[in-house]
C-alpha cells in the first residue's frame, strides 16, 4: 500500500486536474534538460513533494536559507547571486520559488533583471490559501498569525529560539499583543504536525484555528514547468 | 567563592559605580534591578531627571549601539526596553511634578493594515527619555487618526512606523492628505520600519528615515534645533 503521504498527493494533484485539464506531461526516454528553482527553505519539502507528485524529473531545487523569512532584505540580493551561479551551472531555465516575501518588489527586479518568473502572490501564507481568496478577504487577517506545515515542524528551532521566547516568554505580549488567533494553514493532514501547530497555538496565548489548503497556488506555479520538460 | 559573595549590593555602590551598574543592568534586561537602582538614587536626592537622562537613557544608548552592530538582537534589546520601561513608571509621574525640560511634541503610531509596533514602542520610550512629550496613538491608524491626533496635540514631529512592504506605502497616503490640507509643513515627518529605507523617505516626501530609536531621537533633536534656530532668526 503506498503511503498515506503520496495517497494524498494523488487525490490533491487529482482535483487540481480537474479543475484545471492540466494535461500531464508524458514520460519518455530523452534525457531531461534541467530546470533549477531556487526557493525559499521553508518551501523545500512542499516544492519537492509537488514535482514528485508531479513526476518532474527535470527539477534541480536549491534553497535559499528559510532564515530569511525573518530578514527579507537578504531575499532579494541573494536571488540575484543564486541566479547568476545557476546560469553560471548551465541552467538556462530557471524560477523563483518565492512570493514578493517582504521584499516590497525588489525581488521583482531581481527577476526581471534574469527574465525568469516568480510565485504570484506577497507570501507563501497567501498562495497556499489562493492568492484569490487571501486578496478578498481585505485584511480580515490582519491579527491573525499564520502557521505553515514547515513553521509547526519548525516552530521551536524557528521561532521560539530566535525571539527568545524559550528563555524569555515574557516577551510573548511584546510580539504577540496585537494578534487574536493563529491559523494553521496546513498543506498536508498530519496528526503530529497539527498538534505541534496548536501547542504552538497555546504558547502564543492565541486561539488556534485549523484551515486544510494543501499547496494552493503553489501547484500552480509548478505545473506549468513542465512545458520545459522535453 | 560562592554565588552569594559575587552578588552585588547596588546600596553599597556609589553613584557613579551605581549609575555603572545600572547600564549593566539595562544591557543585560534586569527589570527589578533597575527599578531597585532607580529608587537608590532618588533617594539620594539625584533629580528625576538626572535619573532618566544618566542612567536609563545613556543606558539604552549603549544597547542600541549594540544592536546597530549585530552584537545583541531583537530580544536583548526587547528585555532591556522592558526594564528601563520599569524605571519610566516610576520617574514619569515625578518627572510630570518637577517639570523636566521639555524638547518638543511627537505624536506616533503604526499605519493602517499593520499591527506591529515593537519599534513604534521603542521609539516612543526613548523620545520620552530624551525630553518629547510622546503621544503614542497605537496600530492599524488610518489618515483620520493621524489627522485627529495632530489636531488635538498639534505634535512638533509625526513618526509613523511599518513593518510590512505591504503597509509602508500607507505612509504617503498621510502625508499627501495633509499636504492636501495644508498642514504638512507644519509638522516634521520621521518615518521608520524594518523595510524602509532612506530613499523611500524621500520618495513619500517625510523629512526624514530613522533606522533605529536612537537615530530617531537624534534627528528629532536636530529637527527642533533648527525649528528654534530659524524662529530666533524671526
Amino acid at each position: 500500500m503506498a503511503p498515506f503521504f503520496v495517497i494524498y498527493y494523488k487525490q490533491s494533484l487529482d482535483k487540481y486536474e480537474s479543475r484545471h485539464e492540466v494535461q500531464k506531461v508524458s514520460d519518455n526516454s530523452h534525457p531531461a534538460p534541467k530546470l533549477r528553482i531556487i526557493a525559499c527553505g521553508m518551501i523545500a519539502r512542499e516544492v519537492m513533494a509537488v514535482n514528485q507528485q508531479l513526476g518532474f524529473d527535470h527539477i534541480d531545487l536549491k534553497c535559499l536559507p528559510a532564515s530569511y523569512h525573518h530578514h527579507p532584505e537578504h531575499i532579494a540580493p541573494e536571488m540575484d547571486k543564486a541566479i547568476i551561479k545557476a546560469r553560471a551551472d548551465g541552467f538556462e531555465n530557471i524560477f523563483v520559488g518565492y512570493a514578493d516575501c517582504g521584499t516590497g518588489g525588489e525581488l521583482d527586479k531581481i527577476c526581471q533583471k534574469h527574465n525568469v518568473e516568480r510565485i504570484k502572490g506577497p507570501h507563501c501564507f497567501s498562495f497556499y490559501m489562493g492568492n484569490k481568496n487571501f486578496e478578498e478577504a481585505d485584511g480580515d487577517y490582519l491579527t491573525t498569525f499564520f502557521i505553515t506545515d514547515f513553521l509547526a515542524r519548525h516552530f521551536e528551532t524557528f521561532m521560539k529560539r530566535p525571539l527568545g521566547l524559550d528563555k524569555h516568554p515574557e516577551l510573548r505580549e511584546m510580539y504577540f499583543a496585537h494578534y487574536t488567533k493563529a491559523l494553521y494553514l496546513a498543506q498536508t493532514q498530519d496528526r503530529e504536525l497539527e498538534q505541534k501547530a496548536r501547542e504552538a497555538a497555546e504558547f502564543l496565548g492565541l486561539e488556534y484555528e485549523y484551515k486544510y489548503t494543501g499547496y494552493g497556488d503553489l501547484l500552480d506555479a509548478i505545473v506549468p514547468l513542465g512545458n520545459d520538460k522535453p | 567563592m560562592s554565588e552569594e559573595e559575587d552578588e552585588i549590593i547596588l546600596a553599597e555602590l556609589d553613584d557613579d559605580e551605581l549609575v555603572a551598574q545600572m547600564h549593566d543592568d539595562l544591557y543585560d534586561g534586569l527589570k527589578e534591578e533597575i527599578v531597585e537602582g532607580t529608587n537608590i538614587l532618588l533617594g539620594r536626592g539625584w533629580t528625576p531627571y538626572d535619573v532618566l537622562t544618566k542612567a536609563l537613557v545613556e543606558g539604552m544608548r549603549i544597547v542600541g549601539i549594540d544592536f546597530r552592530d549585530g552584537i545583541l538582537f531583537v530580544p536583548e534589546v526587547l528585555l532591556a526596553a522592558n526594564a528601563m520601561k520599569s524605571g519610566m513608571t516610576i520617574l514619569r509621574p515625578l518627572l510630570a511634578e518637577t517639570g523636566a525640560p521639555k524638547l518638543g511634541s511627537m505624536v506616533i503610531g503604526t499605519v493602517k493594515g499593520d499591527i506591529h509596533d515593537i519599534g513604534k514602542n521603542l521609539v516612543g520610550m526613548m523620545m520620552e527619555g530624551a525630553g518629547f512629550d510622546v503621544h503614542d496613538i497605537g496600530i492599524n491608524t488610518d489618515v483620520d487618526g493621524y489627522l485627529a491626533a495632530i489636531d488635538e496635540h498639534k505634535p512638533d514631529i509625526l513618526g509613523m512606523s511599518a513593518l510590512l512592504t505591504t503597509t509602508m506605502p500607507y505612509m504617503k497616503v498621510v502625508i499627501d492628505t495633509m499636504i492636501e490640507k495644508g498642514i504638512r509643513d507644519d509638522h516634521t515627518i520621521l518615518v521608520g520600519g524594518a523595510p524602509l529605507n532612506e530613499e523611500f523617505g524621500s520618495a513619500i516626501g517625510a523629512d526624514a528615515y530613522c533606522r533605529d530609536a536612537a537615530v530617531a531621537v537624534e534627528t528629532a533633536k536636530e529637527f527642533m534645533a533648527k525649528k528654534h534656530n530659524q524662529m530666533a532668526a524671526g
